[in-house]
């Protein structure tokens, strides 16, 4: 259940706070990048993703938990194989964090030069 | 329009702001150290916010509510690192309730203020804002890293824009 503020009409945080930090900290490996670049194509097992990178399967697997945590790809179980596919949607929410806090301070500055713009009335404080 | 410039920097999860103005630093930090006239534009005409509490010395906190249509009241706070009139004021922004206890579950964001006087009168304003992330950031600097960020947050949304075609 996420909580949202809803500020002109758009839900402002939609990602809360932890996930947040959990994405933002998958996101800043390079293997983890490529892990989601490469299911964002396509449902991939483990044993193939594993096969990309210098590293052992363990490791591979390891990172997957993080991106798991973070809601950024979803696994799922068919047979003996682990298959990893991206979670769109919180992919997405991570980019759109910025670009929302954007569109706060633009029309916060909007109305900021308008209180500036405005005639100074006699005997102000 | 006085945003002269707007960068958004996926490595370091910030925002800047670039902003000038024809009225002197001292009047434009008043639009801040005000509290009567920071509530008429921190919020919008939908959710007008009221200042509550307002001190801006190191350590001070802001408060305020934002009054939706129906009359609810959201809780917002600053927590105040540092100031200087009229030129810097740098503070943690944040939801949370009247007590001024924070939301666990929303995200905080770092504002950095500063004023400085335009070259033949005016005032030339910039914000930073960012969400202090601070795993990411440690990460990415050990790392060194700026193209992973922009392409994590950056060219997967084209990916996904391109595959949602």
């Amino acid at each position: 259940m996420r909580p949202g503020l809803t500020y002109n009409h758009m839900v402002v945080y939609e990602l809360p706070r932890e996930q947040a930090d959990l994405v933002f900290h998958a996101l800043a490996d390079a293997t983890r990048r490529d892990i989601v670049e490469v299911v964002l194509q396509g449902e991939r097992s483990v044993s193939a993703l594993g096969r990309r990178y210098p590293m052992s399967l363990t490791a591979v697997q390891k990172h997957v938990a993080v991106l798991e945590r973070a809601g950024l790809v979803h696994k799922r179980r068919r047979g003996r194989e682990q298959l990893v596919s991206a979670d769109i949607g919180t992919v997405r929410e991570a980019a759109r964090l910025l670009d929302r806090l954007e569109t706060i301070w633009r029309d916060r500055l909007d109305r900021f030069a308008d209180i500036l713009a405005e005639p100074l009335n006699g005997g102000a404080p | 329009m006085t945003v002269v410039d707007v960068r958004k920097d996926a490595d370091t999860l910030t925002l800047t702001f670039t902003c000038e103005y024809d009225a002197p630093p001292a009047r434009v930090w008043e639009l801040w150290a005000d509290p009567r006239q920071l509530e008429r534009w921190w919020g919008p005409p939908t959710h007008p916010a009221t200042v509550v509490d307002h001190d801006l010395a190191p350590g001070g906190r802001v408060s305020y509510y934002m009054t939706s249509p129906e009359g609810d009241r959201y809780w917002g706070w600053w927590s105040v690192t540092s100031s200087e009139a009229p030129t810097s004021l740098v503070f943690d922004d944040g939801f949370g309730d009247e007590t001024g206890a924070s939301a666990p579950d929303m995200p905080v964001t770092s504002v950095r203020v500063a004023l400085g006087a335009r070259q033949g009168g005016g005032t030339r304003m910039t914000i930073r804002s960012s969400f202090p992330s601070v795993e990411a950031m440690q990460k990415l600097a050990e790392m060194g890293m700026e193209e992973g960020m922009r392409l994590a947050l950056g060219q997967t949304d084209d990916l996904l824009a391109a595959a949602v075609g």
